[in-house]
């Protein structure tokens, strides 16, 4: 028997050796803000463990190595994952010294690249799989609640990310809300706004051109620069127009910034409608006017449900990139996750950075998958409709 | 007939007078001060005085310029890479990883960059150079691998090695449709480069922050007007080559 | 000289060409036909090694073809594809000088022989050089496909259902070039297609194939007349075999001696038009001319109703 090599196994298996042997696993800080020591993972770890985790990692680097059957170089992905997982918090636990309440133990660059090799595999194991939507979607629900047990169990308590939640709990989650607030709330309004918008630049061929355009240029403008271009109109209706100020407007804070996520969902939105549209079968079109359809009917019966994918697409793009901007609502006061991000920056907090960019990459990385998956179960049910 | 004529002219004539006084501008802002007084508060200057115009749109430009290219050689080259038989097994991974990485927000890549290579001009290049590593791959991908059948099979068919066929007759065809990844890359760039002053990058970003901490609104959208202008001209001038190339094949473009 | 021996070719379980042997002579036009999925394009491919056989040897004068790295060989053969493939970013004439290109000719020779090629093909060099395939007409745009595949003067010609995408009359008008360029070249052509009248009118000889296997090979009037198998007369047509024998003969190979009323007939047209037009004017015969105008003498009804009949 040859024994024959993966070729991604042989990218996996060298960033491995790398982290394992060569790269700091976890980083001893004596306060949150001296320079930190770096750690192996066999001084990180309490004895037995270190060499544990050394076997797992060495052993689903070799399974990915070598040519090896689907399921088991997905049994090796998550069980090297989830033993980081938990490690990381046992040699965060480890690592402090007793009764000690400044020190800082942190993840170091060998755990992210042995996370990020092993999360590869996992990517390239299930994009073989070809999952079905549900599934995926099944598949992000147990990690999201993996996760959660972790947090919950406190095993994590001891990492320097979670002491910095540990100070802020309250705040964590009241810009955790703004956050949505901001970035799900402009969704909702330019959906409300833009698919008429959308359907009228279809029907009006004039208007398409012309407004196309204008959002398309309000893309340009830096976020930053449009954030705050719109504190002084907004203050100007807050003090001007009776009851703007009770409803929450004010120049700054939440409002401009809930402004301008909405100005940027516009484009999206209109756009993939009028592409959505344009889409639609002319003999399709032509079957429902020949029926003897009214527009209305047609535009219900037959355009929207077509051009559904194409829309949810731009929904999807507005989703993501919102969630992302949102963090830039913080410069003018509006609150999120950028707080954190903004305050680590200014006080050379990684921790603190941390705080506000995983939990924003996550509900990005979540609305991603959630949306893909609605597309593709939308856009399938309509390929089997129609006659090969 | 007229009426036609100047409609075919017009965006040209408006395009022109953008430069001219985006050239202005940021050579000459004094002129333009009396425009933007009104905007200011308690006879704060109306103009940015902390630094030049013109320099801190060169250094943004030069910013922009060298993570698009960085951007360009290693989205087309690993293209190249997972579209030839040797690595057509990283294909499907390949989308997968673009997909991810899409969803990754540029303010988090430029604060996660900060540890690993300090404050200033780095984290903005690496964030810039990610977030655009991202259009250009997918559209790279997508020119590479919707070649029309029967143009290969020509070029094979001539004796043409996979080198030749590679730079003679696929990358030729693809290129208009690179080019538009290219040109959504430097549009995501310019705008994402302000927010790079936020880790004391020197771009226009500089004076739209100036405005937000001193609530001076003049700064703000003096900051914001030029890198719209610049992401205008830019978009437009790209779009026009990326047409150029696709006409002469008899494609159409978007 | 074209020897195909034992050629065979496999993918997984399934054999698309099925040990075929054929020899084509120097020089002259063989006609591979089959219905969609017999292996003719596969085995046409496997000549110019874009496919690679499993087993078998294919030589060209006497040349193992394997003797060369691929893309070498294929430099020496020409090579022309329904849809004709051009390049959509080159020029007519860049198109065209492909291969003299890779062969690393002198530029002055490039042009030369590009010129030449767009006159034989009645393209003005001056006028169409330099413009874009996608501003020229479909039956233009074959004909530069053509003349592309002849640049680098090969010997031998691989042509896979040339004419697939013309309307019927380009098409025949791209047939009857291809036969004069034949012609005056000498060159050897193996040109593969599903249309049978094409096969009958350009063959100098037709292979039949099915299943990947190689079921008859043949001239044209064998085929038509002692057809191997019941798929091979199914792709002859019952009804048709009279008429595409017919079409195999010359008008002055069925010359009487004897006087005709009305328009005459000239001595290259085809039998089998011969016999429309008698059927259609309702005349009994027609007078025949030489190329110079002389009257030669008449074809009848008659006499093509025997000519039409299965040859003993």
């Amino acid at each position: 028997m040859t024994i024959r090599f993966d070729k991604l196994g042989v990218v996996i298996a060298a960033i491995v050796s790398y982290a394992a042997f060569a790269a700091p696993f976890a980083t001893f800080r004596a306060n949150r803000i001296v320079p930190g020591e770096a750690r192996s993972i066999l001084d990180a770890l309490p004895a037995a463990a270190g060499p544990l985790l050394l076997a797992i990692v060495v052993g689903a680097a070799l399974i990915a190595l070598l040519k090896t059957p689907l399921i088991l170089r997905l049994a090796a992905s998550v069980v090297a994952l989830a033993a980081l997982a938990l490690l990381i918090g046992v040699s965060g636990s480890f690592l402090t010294p007793e009764g000690n309440t400044f020190a800082r133990i942190s993840p170091a660059s060998g755990f992210w690249l042995l996370i990020f090799a092993f999360t590869l595999l996992l990517a390239d194991v299930l994009t073989r799989l070809n999952l079905s939507p549900w599934a995926r979607v099944g598949v992000l629900v147990v990690a999201a609640a993996a996760i959660g047990l972790l947090l919950v169990s406190g095993s994590w308590n001891s990492l320097s990310i979670l002491k910095e939640y540990a100070n802020r709990a309250d705040s964590f989650w009241a810009e955790g809300s703004k956050h949505v607030t901001l970035a799900l709330g402009s969704l909702a309004a330019a959906v409300i706004s833009g698919l008429p918008l959308g359907i009228l630049c279809h029907r009006v061929e004039k208007l398409r051109a012309g407004v196309l355009n204008v959002l398309n240029i309000i893309q340009t403008i830096p976020s930053i620069a449009l954030f705050g271009l719109l504190i002084a109109p907004l203050g100007w209706v807050a003090t001007h127009v009776p009851g703007a100020a009770a409803l929450g407007i004010r120049g700054i804070g939440t409002a401009p910034a809930f402004v301008a996520l909405f100005l940027y969902s516009l484009l999206p939105v209109v756009a993939n409608t009028v592409v959505g549209l344009a889409g639609v079968p002319r003999a399709a079109n032509d079957a429902a006017r020949g029926m003897g359809m009214t527009d209305r009917q047609r535009l219900f019966g037959v355009e929207f449900p077509l051009a559904f994918p194409v829309i949810l697409t731009g929904i999807r793009i507005v989703l993501v990139q919102n969630i992302g901007l949102a963090t830039i609502a913080a410069l003018i006061g509006g609150g999120g996750f950028g707080v954190f991000v903004f305050q680590g920056v200014g006080q050379t907090a990684m921790d603190l950075v941390l705080l506000g960019a995983v939990p924003t990459v996550a509900m990005a990385f979540a609305a991603a998958i959630i949306l893909d998956a609605v597309i593709e179960m939308t856009s399938t049910r309509r390929r089997e409709a129609q006659p090969a | 007939m007229k009426e036609a004529g100047v409609k075919a002219w017009l965006p040209s004539l408006l395009r022109l007078v953008l430069v001219v006084l985006l050239i202005a501008f940021v050579t000459n802002p004094g002129w333009f001060e009396p425009l933007l007084k009104p905007l200011t508060e308690n006879n704060a200057p109306a103009i940015y005085n902390q630094g030049s115009l013109l320099t801190l749109t060169l250094l943004h430009l030069r910013t922009v310029l060298i993570a698009t290219v960085a951007a360009t050689i290693v989205a087309v080259a690993l293209a190249i890479l997972v579209t030839r038989p040797a690595g057509v097994e990283f294909l499907p991974l390949s989308r997968s990883l673009v997909n991810i990485g899409q969803t990754f927000p540029p303010v988090a890549v430029l604060a996660l960059a900060v540890p690993a290579v300090g404050f200033g001009e780095k984290p903005t290049l690496i964030a810039l150079f990610l977030y655009g590593l991202l259009p250009i791959f997918e559209n790279a991908l997508t020119g590479l691998t919707t070649l029309p059948a029967n143009v290969v099979e020509a070029a094979r068919g001539a004796g043409m090695t996979g080198w030749q066929r590679l730079v003679k007759i696929e990358l030729p065809l693809s290129a208009p449709i690179i080019l538009g990844g290219i040109r959504l890359s430097v549009v995501i760039s310019l705008a994402t480069a302000t927010i790079g002053s936020t880790v004391a990058a020197r771009t226009l970003g500089e004076v739209i922050i100036a405005g937000l901490l001193s609530n001076n609104l003049a700064f703000v959208l003096q900051g914001g007007l030029i890198v719209a202008a610049l992401a205008v001209l830019i978009y437009d001038g790209l779009s026009a080559i990326e047409r150029y190339t696709a006409r002469r094949m008899g494609q159409e473009t978007a | 000289m074209i020897e195909i021996e034992g050629i065979t070719k496999r993918y997984d379980a399934t054999t698309v060409v099925d040990d075929v042997s054929m020899l084509i002579e120097p020089r002259t036009i063989a006609v591979i036909v089959g219905t969609s999925g017999s292996g003719k394009t596969t085995l046409l491919r496997m000549i110019n090694r874009l496919v690679e056989p499993t087993s078998g040897v294919i030589r060209l004068d006497g040349a193992d073809n394997r003797s060369l790295p691929g893309y070498q060989l294929r430099r020496s053969i020409g090579y022309a594809i329904q849809g004709h493939g051009l390049f959509p970013h080159r020029t007519v004439a860049q198109n065209i000088g492909t291969v003299p290109v890779l062969l690393g000719w002198e530029a002055a020779r490039i042009k030369r022989r590009v010129d030449e090629l767009m006159t034989l093909y009645q393209l003005d060099p001056q006028a169409f050089g330099p413009r874009y395939p996608h501003e020229l007409s479909g039956g233009q745009q074959q004909r530069v496909g053509v003349a592309r595949a002849l640049a680098a003067e090969p010997n031998v010609l691989l042509m896979d259902e040339p004419f697939g995408a013309l309307d019927p009359i380009i098409r025949n008008k791209a047939q009857e070039d291809l036969l004069a360029i034949q012609k005056r070249f000498g060159t050897t052509i193996i040109l593969v297609t599903h249309d049978m009248e094409e096969a009958v009118h350009m063959g100098d000889k037709i292979a039949v194939m099915d299943a990947g296997k190689l079921v008859q090979y043949a001239k044209p009037a064998e085929i038509l007349a002692k057809p191997a198998s019941a798929f091979v007369e199914t792709l002859v047509g019952a009804s048709e075999k009279p008429f595409r024998l017919l079409s195999l003969g010359r008008v002055r190979d069925a010359v009487e001696t004897g006087a005709a009323e009305g328009e005459a007939i000239p001595d290259d047209a085809s039998q089998r038009d011969a016999l429309a037009e008698l059927l259609w004017s309702g005349r009994p015969a027609l007078p025949v001319k030489g190329a110079d105008g002389r009257p030669l003498g008449r074809v009848t009804v008659d006499g093509l109703v025997k000519r039409a009949a299965r040859p003993a």
